[in-house]
């Protein structure tokens, strides 16, 4: 049972969402979407065309007037009687003694944020739950950051002190090498112990060359400068729903790039289904929206899937036919505890015949390494001008030279990073299987996915009416009665009910009967009030 | 059909956006290329003895060793020593975009000293961004959209043609400053910069200006401070000061702050005013990329806060500032350092240009000296600023950044940093200076005695003003690196 599959209304419900807190962004919104529809001819003459247009007329003599006091408007120059969409004059129009306007991307950023995916964490951020100082505190599953191996990570930094202290003691880094200018998308030193990494995560199928390395702050601005490059504003990427709901933000809100979800279903485990992709770029077509790329991460999120190689030909195929580019962001490559392979799009590149220069890698290491703080992110492309384009906008967003020469020294060191990567696999296998077993006790059960920090989660039978609504209500009464933060399937559009992403790499062990309790409070509640 | 028409295209080759194929990226510029000059033939003392040496990058290396001999004593600041490692795991994990609290906290502390305590920040309205490039982008991002304008004073730093136009969309419109009264920044000036953006139909929502001035050096005078603030608040538009030379001020007059002006004036419109910051100069750190936004408006804190995700400052840097910055007594006797070291290299260069007839604007702060060339140009033009510029670079072998690429509305003047070397680079750049001029000037005697001779007596008058602001109103920069470009930057 799914929602009526609509691609754009989830986005349209977020963008009017966003922009009602700024009072003339949000009315705008309001008139462009159902005006839009009238250009379009839905509603009959009357209805649809002569009403809306009589009233866009009278709407345009009435901002004429207000406008008439404020220099530069460019509303005001529109001779009367042409129709037209508001322009941003609307957006930003002001009054002479009000507070002057910030620009409309700030004002529907800056707004409160109503996604669930970001309440949640920020009620967490306000209450953390601590086993001993603060046990009625919010439990954080919404977040996907591996806690499980950083004791490993410390405990080589501190056998490996004496090389990396800043004292410029013999041997030792001065300050002087690491403070002035750098190249702004990285050293070049750590490009190839990052290619290093990368490959071995990825158990050695496939090399990674550092030549085609840009290194960012963070996986978030790899994903927005990679934007940046390959789009226009109004353009869209496709992106197989449920997706990370952070890519709302990180490619939506300054590209000017929208995302238009191809979903997939429960019936095919959430597995990307190229035929859905087909459907999603037909009506994006229908619409006059240019598709510019497909974004897939490998292994998804919020589900855990992984792509296999017969998948994977057909995204390029997928991609080749509509002569677009191919995003795969592979940031959790290293975090697979399932039995089932990886297998990156770079190692398909190597043995087939496919035109690399439209494919490009989002990696980095908050996953796989488990330093988020650290803000490292990659790009790494097939396309020498993409490369060329993304060096110099990684200017805005280049990693912090102290943090680099760290981490060249740790990645350096190959035993302790093959000791990492399969103990940090075993950390995850253990904390996976007693977390989903944790979850079928209470019934539920979640999708049987491979990678990732999370399991993806079948709450659908809790859950009433079986909608978005009360999918919502359960989500709101686990993190304020239960005091549990998971991301709802409807962050991360996903067209069906009822689907939770929990994560349990911020677990303990000791965590998760606490977990299931409070759930279980929660869950028999809701029950018998329903 | 379509399918196959598609395939007939260009194959192969889905195309990239505008902007990444645009030259919004600036680098045709005449200031990046003395940097590729640099780049491929860099001065060294001993191994590269006639290379060209580099005073064209505003850099701060006077301070250095303070800073190492306090990481030195201070390892817990370290994640990467013993006594710092127990902090690991909750710095490696902390991404939270309101950064670390101690960060924050010792940040507004050190910008609050840099101003003698004059004024106080905020740890709450401090946000994080990529670099002061991040933080030009983000407050760009979050107070223009595309089309609208920033007015900024000429002449100003080239690179925020790049960082606040590129990927906003905005537009930056000089307000021209002259040298006749030392390149302040009048109200007329504003007035006929922002009349005629109007006229042109283009909305400006900013005035933004570099407090202390790149590339000049000076510093604004509370009049004019006031008078920004002023006219800001009067066209309801916003004021952005670029401080992020605060901490270079050697020498009185003493730096004023826009936030002095705000604390001062309870009928000022604080929402209308911004600061951006960086420790990439004062403290010599640009390789941290710690840039920040500060705004007396919640709501642009909040947006900025929230781009801040694209630049945050590594968690282990954050943590290692925090504990620098907070110690007093170590800041106090480091901004006083870097002063005095900056005010005596000043001191000793601009004295050794006197004696060679070169002046320089009259100047407090900053890492460089505006030069005054004008004497020097065969003709009072761009061309002849630039011609002189091909010259410095190819035979002087020095990078100095003409003031054209500055957008400067006067020819002849030139930007030439002086922190970024040390002594024994410095005396060899000013060595050749002095013969530089000495040569020019017995070359232009010469060339005289010959037209002299040749010509007779004849009147040249002086071409008129008007002339020259028609030319450089034009100015594009110019297209032709001196040497072939050597990074792949370039083929874009």
């Amino acid at each position: 049972m799914a929602r009526p599959p609509s691609p754009e209304s989830a986005g349209e419900k977020e963008n009017i969402a966003q922009t009602r807190p700024s009072g003339g962004g949000g009315t705008a919104m309001r008139l462009v979407v159902p005006l839009q529809g009238v250009v379009q001819g839905r509603g009959g003459l009357v209805l649809g065309s002569l009403l809306p247009c009589a009233l866009f007329y009278v709407l345009q003599l009435y901002l004429k007037r207000k406008n008439r006091s404020s220099p530069a408007a460019s509303v005001s120059e529109l001779p009367a009687g042409i129709p037209r969409t508001p322009s941003r004059g609307l957006l930003s129009s002001k009054t002479s003694t009000g507070p002057a306007p910030i620009s409309s991307r700030a004002a529907s950023v800056a707004g409160p944020s109503d996604s669930p995916y970001y309440v949640g964490y920020k009620k967490c951020r306000e209450d953390p739950y601590h086993p001993a100082s603060n046990p009625n505190g919010v439990m954080q599953l919404g977040l996907a950051e591996n806690q499980l191996s950083l004791d490993l990570l410390r405990d080589w930094l501190a056998e490996n002190l004496k090389d990396l202290a800043l004292d410029g003691e013999e041997g030792n880094l001065s300050i002087s090498g690491l403070a002035t200018y750098e190249p702004f998308d990285g050293l070049i030193e750590l490009k190839m112990a990052v290619a290093g990494f990368m490959s071995h995560v990825m158990q050695g199928s496939v090399s990674f060359d550092p030549s085609r390395i840009i290194l960012t702050a963070g996986a978030t601005p790899a994903i927005e400068t990679l934007s940046f490059c390959l789009a226009d504003p109004g353009d869209a990427f496709l992106v197989p729903s449920p997706y990370y709901p952070g890519f709302d933000r990180d490619i939506k809100w300054r590209t000017g790039i929208d995302l238009i979800p191809a979903p997939c279903r429960s019936t095919e485990n959430f597995s990307l289904n190229i035929a859905t992709l087909e459907r999603a770029y037909n009506q994006a077509k229908k619409r006059g929206i240019k598709v510019r790329a497909v974004l897939v991460s490998n292994p998804s999120n919020p589900v855990g899937n992984l792509l296999n190689r017969e998948t994977l030909y057909d995204l390029l195929d997928f991609a080749t036919a509509k002569n677009i580019h191919l995003i795969l962001d592979e940031v959790y490559a290293g975090s697979i505890h399932g039995n089932e392979e990886f297998v990156s799009i770079a190692e398909v590149l190597q043995t087939q015949n496919f035109d690399r220069s439209r494919v490009h890698i989002i990696y980095g290491l908050s996953k796989d390494l488990s330093v988020p703080g650290f803000r490292v992110g990659v790009i790494y492309s097939f396309n020498e001008h993409v490369l060329s384009a993304a060096s110099k906008f990684a200017r805005f967003s280049s990693i912090s030279a102290p943090t680099q020469h760290l981490l060249v020294s740790m990645l350096a060191d190959s035993k302790f990073i093959t000791r990492y990567v399969m103990q940090n696999k075993k950390r995850l296998q253990k904390m996976y299987a007693l977390f989903v077993n944790a979850l079928k006790q209470l019934g539920i059960d979640c999708v049987k996915s491979p990678g990732g920090f999370y399991c993806w989660a079948d709450m659908s039978k809790f859950i009433r009416p079986y909608s978005e609504k009360g999918e919502l209500e359960l989500w709101d009464k686990l993190l304020n009665i239960a005091k549990i933060n998971i991301t709802p399937g409807s962050s991360c559009h996903c067209i069906e009910p009822g689907w939770f992403r929990c994560c349990f790499t911020t677990l303990s062990e000791d965590d998760i009967p606490v977990v299931i309790e409070r759930m279980m409070i929660v869950i028999n509640k809701h029950n018998d009030y329903h | 059909m379509e399918l196959a028409v598609e395939l007939r295209r260009e194959p192969n080759s889905p195309l990239l956006s505008k902007m990444a194929t645009s030259d919004g990226h600036g680098e045709n510029s005449s200031y990046f290329d003395g940097w590729k000059a640099y780049d491929c033939d860099p001065f060294h003392p001993t191994s590269n003895p006639e290379g060209v040496i580099q005073l064209g990058l505003a850099e701060n290396q006077l301070c250095l060793d303070p800073i190492q001999e306090w990481i030195k004593n201070n390892p817990k600041a370290s994640i990467c020593t013993e006594v710092g490692v127990s902090e690991f795991k909750n710095i490696a994990n902390f991404q939270d975009y309101h950064g670390l609290r101690v960060f924050r906290e010792a940040v507004a502390k050190f910008m609050r000293k840099v101003r003698g305590g004059r004024s106080d920040f905020h740890p709450d309205r401090i946000v994080m961004s990529g670099g002061a490039t991040g933080a030009a982008e983000v407050i760009a991002f979050c107070l223009a959209d595309p089309g609208e304008a920033f007015l900024v004073p000429t002449p100003y730093y080239p690179a925020f043609d790049r960082d606040l136009r590129w990927r906003t969309g905005i537009q930056v419109l000089p307000i021209q400053c002259k040298s006749s009264n030392h390149f302040k920044i009048t109200r007329t000036a504003l007035e006929s910069a922002y009349e005629k953006a109007q006229k042109a139909n283009v909305r400006v929502k900013a005035v933004m200006v570099a407090n202390p001035s790149n590339p000049l050096g000076t510093i604004l005078d509370r009049e004019t401070l006031r008078m920004l603030v002023n006219f800001t608040n009067g066209k309801r538009i916003h004021l952005i000061c670029d401080e992020i030379f605060a901490g270079t001020v050697f020498k009185d007059p003493q730096f004023v702050s826009v936030s002095e002006i705000v604390d001062e004036d309870p009928n000022c419109d604080r929402s209308l005013i911004h600061i951006t910051y960086s420790l990439s100069k004062d403290l010599g750190l640009p390789g941290f990329r710690v840039g920040v936004v500060y705004s007396y408006n919640d709501t642009v804190v909040r947006c900025a806060r929230r781009m801040s995700s694209f630049g945050l400052v590594s968690s282990q840097t954050q943590y290692l500032l925090a504990s620098m910055l907070s110690d007093d007594e170590f800041t106090t006797k480091l901004i006083e350092e870097v002063r005095r070291r900056l005010s005596k290299r000043h001191e000793l260069f601009t004295s050794r240009l006197a004696k060679v007839g070169i002046q320089c604007l009259e100047s407090n702060a900053g890492l460089f000296c505006w030069m005054d060339l004008r004497r020097l140009l065969k003709e009072f033009t761009v061309e002849g600023e630039l011609e002189l510029w091909r010259v410095i670079i190819n035979d002087v072998k020095l990078n100095v950044s003409p003031g054209s690429s500055f957008h400067c509305h006067e020819p002849g003047w030139f930007r030439v940093c002086f922190a970024n070397m040390d002594d024994e680079t410095m005396d060899v750049a000013l060595g050749r200076i002095e013969s530089f001029v000495l040569r020019t000037k017995e070359a232009a005697v010469q060339a005289k005695k010959k037209k002299w001779k040749q010509d007779g007596l004849r009147l040249s008058l002086p071409r008129r003003f008007e002339d020259m602001a028609t030319m450089t109103s034009s100015l594009m920069s110019p297209h032709s690196p001196l040497v072939p470009a050597t990074t792949s930057a370039l083929v874009v």
